[in-house]
């Protein structure tokens, strides 16, 4: 699965790690993320990533 | 205020506002300080300017070095207009051979001053530039705290241009660290954090590992707001200890009352947090800025909600602050709630919800009382403060 970066702050979401403090599980592509998931660190929305 | 020489050949020519109380909902109380600094070598560096309505003051300052116009590179560490307000007058009068910044800062400068004609030269992290004797290494941080913001580190002088991190708003005719009370510093200095970084923590702690990764030698950090650190250990600690959210045996009760009952629920919550031993503020929202509150949100371990119901919701006063409060994402806290209510009664329900979102760890379902409280219910809040005193010292003890 490919991790994506938010091209405001340069947060990496790995899809291996998830993310904890949205109750995304590990193992949840990026495609598989909600569409009002937004970035942990600076709020930006997921249309703000881009594939690493 | 005088032109100071921080390191050899590299000159503080900032403003001193004196007068700014209000940066932008921010309480600026000792007003502030728009830190430029100027490098004179075989390329003139000029560091960041200063807000729009001082730069006469930073072209006074520059003019009683150099003339302007000898300025060959201008480095904009950070976007934001108290430190790039001037930047398109000063672009005009001192026709720059290259405006340096980071990819993210020239987006941004072109959004801010629609400019796509000047000389942008955008550095990579890490990327040094030679200015002749002296060379500038810069460090990209974003959200540290905008996109585009980085730092420039100038090591044959041990000298770290720290943008807004390590700043405070601390207008005084001093410039360094050993000249002022360091108690109304670090103060200051808190403050700035707690309503500025608080949110950015976990990259403050990645900034400060990747910096002593790097092995880089610091014997001073100039920030664009306030005081120049000659004593950089003790900032860097500071930040250490502020970006882990670790508390201290320190609890708040944030109030807001209309007819006295929700303070009187606060005193007497307040009376069982103390008999715990744990210090406990008592702050009620009609005397206490937002900002100086998250100031002590800081290092505080539990945080105790107080207000009535109005209209079936919050008081505004508090609804204004949870939303501030939540923006800065503060972790790690115990959490309680209480307030009066006429006749629906909502109110700590919404404050519970509030806290539930920040993760706090709420330890009480929290008490209402009708209209006005007994003293039966007043001694039910000193015992939900006994219970919040018990749990800061046992969250202490077990972190």
């Amino acid at each position: 699965m490919d991790k994506y970066r938010c091209s405001i702050c340069g947060y990496i979401y790995d899809p291996e790690a998830g993310d904890s403090s949205s109750g995304i599980p590990a193992g949840t592509s990026f495609d598989d993320l909600p569409d009002d998931w937004k970035c942990p660190i600076c709020g930006a929305d997921k249309d703000q990533f881009e594939k690493e | 205020m005088q032109v100071t020489e921080i390191k050899k050949d590299i000159y503080w020519v900032g403003a001193v506002d004196w007068n700014i109380r209000d940066f932008h909902g921010y309480s600026t109380y000792k007003g502030t300080t728009y830190n430029a600094f100027l490098m004179l070598d075989e390329k003139n560096v000029l560091f960041d300017t200063v807000k729009h309505n001082y730069k006469s003051d930073l072209l006074h300052r520059i003019r009683t070095l150099i003339d302007p116009e000898k300025i060959d590179y201008i480095v904009v560490n950070h976007v934001e207009m108290d430190h790039s307000g001037s930047l398109p007058e000063i672009v005009e009068i001192v026709k720059p051979e290259k405006i340096i910044c980071s990819k993210m800062g020239k987006k941004n400068l072109i959004d801010h001053f629609h400019r796509e004609d000047w000389p942008y030269h955008v550095v990579e992290p890490g990327e040094t530039i030679s200015t002749g004797k002296n060379s500038i290494t810069f460090i990209e941080t974003r959200m540290l705290h905008w996109p585009d913001s980085m730092f420039s580190y100038i090591p044959e002088e041990k000298l770290l241009i720290s943008s807004d991190a390590f700043g405070q708003h601390f207008a005084t005719s001093e410039r360094f660290d050993d000249e002022v009370n360091e108690t109304d510093l670090m103060y200051q200095a808190a403050k700035y954090y707690a309503n500025i970084l608080t949110l950015y923590s976990p990259l403050v702690r990645k900034l400060l590992k990747q910096v002593e990764e790097l092995g880089i030698d610091i014997d001073m950090i100039a920030p664009d707001h306030g005081i120049i650190w000659k004593n950089p250990g003790k900032i860097l600690q500071a930040y250490s200890d502020w970006s882990h959210h670790k508390g201290s045996n320190k609890a708040l009760v944030i109030y807001d009352t209309m007819w006295h009952s929700t303070e009187m629920m606060a005193n007497a919550v307040a009376d069982g947090i103390q008999a715990e031993g744990v210090s406990v503020k008592l702050l009620n929202l009609q005397h206490n800025h937002r900002s100086e509150i998250m100031a002590e949100v800081l290092d505080a371990k539990a945080i105790v909600l107080g207000c009535p119901t109005l209209n079936n919701g919050l008081l505004p006063r508090m609804a204004g602050f949870l939303m501030y409060m939540r923006g800065l994402r503060p972790t790690n806290k115990v959490g309680a709630a209480f307030g009066s209510f006429g006749w629906s009664g909502e109110s700590v329900k919404l404050l519970n919800k509030a806290m539930e979102e920040m993760k706090f760890d709420i330890i009480d379902e929290g008490i209402k009382v009708k209209y006005v409280p007994k003293h039966d219910t007043l001694k039910e809040c000193v015992e939900l403060g006994k219970r919040v005193g018990k749990a800061v010292k046992k969250a202490l003890a077990e972190q």
